[in-house]
This record gives structure tokens, C-alpha cells and sequence, in this order.
């Protein structure tokens, strides 16, 4: 049974080693990728960030509603609920905003790109490339990464506008806080600090949520059970990193 | 051809969303950015005690925000707290004899700098002084206590 158990450890050892060194190789050929072969970037972004734009933007109005409401309710009780507007943006800016676009977009984005990958390789694409001397980790590989990286910083500030518009609608439109208080209790309470820390993690999240996709895509058993296997394990291993991470850059900004 | 500008239409798009939101969170939810360019002028103040003053902290005179604090620390030679803010460059006309306190706002707010000007023909400038004479530490909650605490008894005494 220790047997068994040393092995499980080494096995995650090497894993998590094998996706460092993954790591690295995307990173070093990225600057050439982003020159010569822009466009192929930018189809990806397009891929992962605009068309993830429609559940990002939904997802934020209604968290940011539910900000309003709770704010609103409990505030109230202490004659504050004109800090609601304060309560929204701290919540927003520094956890929600990245945390939950880090999910989302591992949700949409990052299954979509597992399981595009993982099905290249179980129809054997990335075999062909290689036949042909094209590189799969440049042509395939890169390009979904990077745009991942891209888009999901921008995702996350999109994400907590349309949240903050979303208490807004609630806290002043419908429960009929003050708009001037609601603002200037924002503008008080918010520091640059905080609109870095978020925008940090938004970054991060961003590397981890698109580096696990392409790999566990890349890594994939390549059966029509390994695609799905891989598609489900992008999910998961996501959010445990995500939400372990967050912990860390949280206690580092505090 | 047509949907490789679609495309790009929309990534353009979408970066333009991205960063126009960006800038929305840098400059409308924050109102802190003011009062650190270059038309501000620098001014300590020694005060015996600064209770929880921090950095940022606004300088206020007659209740308007003129200014921020920008370092609180301990001074090893005078053995006090030296204050370093920062004051708008169109509020020059403060007389250098000017009382500087740390007040709070409200019962349980932050704590802040108030400045009470004095008669002085001078004004302040960069990196004038203001010592302790003309400087009112913050009101310890403890200390208030005691002193309170300490007055009642002697009185008890007296009786």
C-alpha cells in the first residue's frame, strides 16, 4: 500500500513536472508565433474570448445583481446600504471578477480547446502535421494558448463592469439607493492596489485556465473516452487550481 | 475571405471591449488618483502621536480634501511621528503657522489630517514644517479612558 502510494506520488511528480517543462516550451515559442504568425493568434482570441462574451457578460450582470440584493439587505440593517456600491466593487474587482471568469472561461473556452486538440490527435491531425515538418506545438498549440492569455484578462474587466452596471441596476434603479453615494462610496473605498491585484489574478488565472487546457488536450488518451476523459479533467484540475491560486496571490497582496 | 474579416471584426471588437472596460475600472472606480502628479507641494508635520493614520490618508482644511498623506514614519532623532503629505499646488496660500491635527470621521472612520489656518503673512511651501507646537495628536480611545478614569477617581478622593 506505501508502494502503491510512493508511486501515485512520483507518477504526480513527474506530471507535474512534464507540465513545466510544457510550460516553457510554449513560452519560448511564443515570440516567434507573435510575429510571424499573428493571425493565427488572433483567430484564437476570437475563439475563446469573443465568442465567450455572451455567458460572460450574462454571469457577471446577474452576479453583480446579486451583490446589489445582498449588500442592500444586509447593509441596511446598520443604515449603510449606501455602501453598497463599495461592497460590489471590492467583492468584484479583486475575487469575483477573476475567479468566476476563470471558471466560466475554463467551462467554455477551455473544454473547447481540450477536446478540439485531444480530437486532432485521435484523428491523427497532429501526426499528419508532423509528417509534413510542421511543428503541432507551433501551429496548434501556441496560438490557442496565447489567445487564452489574451482574452482572459480582458474577459475578467468585462466581466466586473458589467457586473458593477448589474448592481447598479439593482442597488440604485430598483431598491433606490442614492447614485451619487453609490459612486463616491466606490471611488472612496476602491485603491489602485485593488484594481492591480485583480487585474493580476485576472492575468494568472488566465495562463493556468489556458496552459491546463491545451495540455490535458494535447495529453489526451486519443479515443473517443480519453477526448471526453480530458475534457472533463480540464474542468476540474482548472478549478482546484484557480481557486488554490487565488488563495496564494490573495495572501501575497494582503 | 468574408468570414476571415468577420473574424477579425469581431476579435477587434472584442479587445476593444476588453481594454475600454479596463479603463473604466482604472479611472471610474477609483477616485484616489488625484494629489499625485507633479502640481502638489510637500509638507511634514511632527506630531507625538499619530494613532492609526495611514498612508493616503486625505488632508483636509474646513472639511475639503486638499491633499494626501504620502508616508507616516517614526523620526529616530526627534523621537516623533513625522507626517510627509501632499498638497495641491493651487492651495498655496496657507499660512505657514497653520494648525495640523489628526481627526476622525465619524464615530468609526478613518483617520485623517485636518489643517486649521493660523494669521502668519508666509505661507507654506515645498517641504516647509510643521512642529510640534502646532501639531494635535490623535485621540487615543485608551488614553481618553484612563484620563477620565484617573480625573473621576481624584475627585472621588477629594470628597
Amino acid at each position: 500500500m506505501f508502494r502503491e502510494l510512493y508511486y501515485t506520488f512520483v507518477e504526480f511528480l513527474r506530471t507535474f513536472g512534464a507540465l513545466q517543462l510544457f510550460f516553457l516550451r510554449l513560452l519560448s515559442h511564443s515570440p516567434s508565433i507573435i510575429v510571424r504568425r499573428f493571425r493565427l493568434v488572433v483567430y484564437q482570441v476570437y475563439n475563446t474570448g469573443a465568442l465567450s462574451l455572451v455567458i460572460i457578460m450574462v454571469c457577471g450582470l446577474f452576479v453583480g445583481g446579486v451583490l446589489g440584493l445582498q449588500g442592500y439587505s444586509n447593509l441596511s440593517k446598520f443604515n449603510a446600504e449606501d455602501a453598497v456600491g463599495a461592497v460590489a466593487a471590492l467583492g468584484l474587482l479583486k475575487e469575483l471578477g477573476p475567479v468566476i471568469t476563470a471558471l466560466l472561461f475554463s467551462g467554455r473556452a477551455g473544454t473547447a480547446l481540450a477536446s478540439e486538440i485531444g480530437l486532432m490527435k485521435a484523428t491523427d491531425q497532429l501526426s499528419a502535421m508532423e509528417m509534413m515538418a510542421i511543428s503541432p506545438l507551433r501551429r496548434v498549440l501556441v496560438p490557442r494558448f496565447l489567445g487564452g492569455v489574451i482574452a482572459m484578462p480582458l474577459l475578467a474587466a468585462i466581466f466586473t463592469v458589467v457586473g458593477l452596471y448589474g448592481a447598479h441596476l439593482v442597488g440604485v434603479t430598483l431598491l433606490g439607493v442614492d447614485a451619487g453615494a453609490f459612486w463616491s462610496q466606490m471611488q472612496d473605498a476602491v485603491e489602485p492596489a485593488d484594481i492591480y491585484e485583480g487585474i493580476i489574478k485576472s492575468t494568472v488565472f488566465g495562463v493556468v485556465a489556458s496552459l491546463l487546457a491545451v495540455w490535458e488536450g494535447y495529453n489526451a488518451i486519443p479515443t473517443a473516452e480519453g477526448v471526453g476523459r480530458a475534457t472533463t479533467r480540464t474542468v476540474v484540475i482548472t478549478a482546484i487550481a484557480i481557486l488554490i491560486l487565488d488563495f496564494i496571490i490573495t495572501a501575497i497582496a494582503i | 475571405m468574408q468570414q476571415t474579416r468577420a473574424v477579425e471584426f469581431g476579435t477587434g471588437l472584442f479587445v476593444l471591449l476588453g481594454l475600454a472596460a479596463l479603463f473604466f475600472l482604472t479611472t471610474q472606480t477609483t477616485g484616489n488618483n488625484t494629489f499625485s502628479g507633479s502640481d502638489t507641494y510637500e509638507v511634514q508635520a511632527y506630531f507625538e502621536n499619530v494613532g492609526s493614520l495611514k498612508n493616503r490618508a486625505p488632508v483636509a482644511m474646513s472639511g475639503v480634501t486638499i491633499g494626501r498623506v504620502t508616508a507616516v514614519e517614526f523620526d529616530p532623532v526627534s523621537l516623533e511621528a513625522r507626517v510627509t503629505f501632499v498638497i495641491d499646488r493651487k492651495y498655496d496660500q496657507i499660512p505657514d503657522d497653520t494648525d495640523a491635527a489628526i481627526l476622525t470621521s465619524g464615530l468609526l472612520g478613518s483617520q485623517y489630517i485636518g489643517l486649521q489656518a493660523g494669521g502668519s503673512e508666509t505661507y507654506l511651501e515645498d517641504g516647509s514644517e510643521i512642529d510640534l507646537p502646532f501639531t494635535q495628536s490623535a485621540i487615543v480611545l485608551e488614553n481618553l479612558i484612563s484620563k477620565y478614569l484617573f480625573s473621576a477617581g481624584g475627585e472621588d478622593d477629594d470628597e
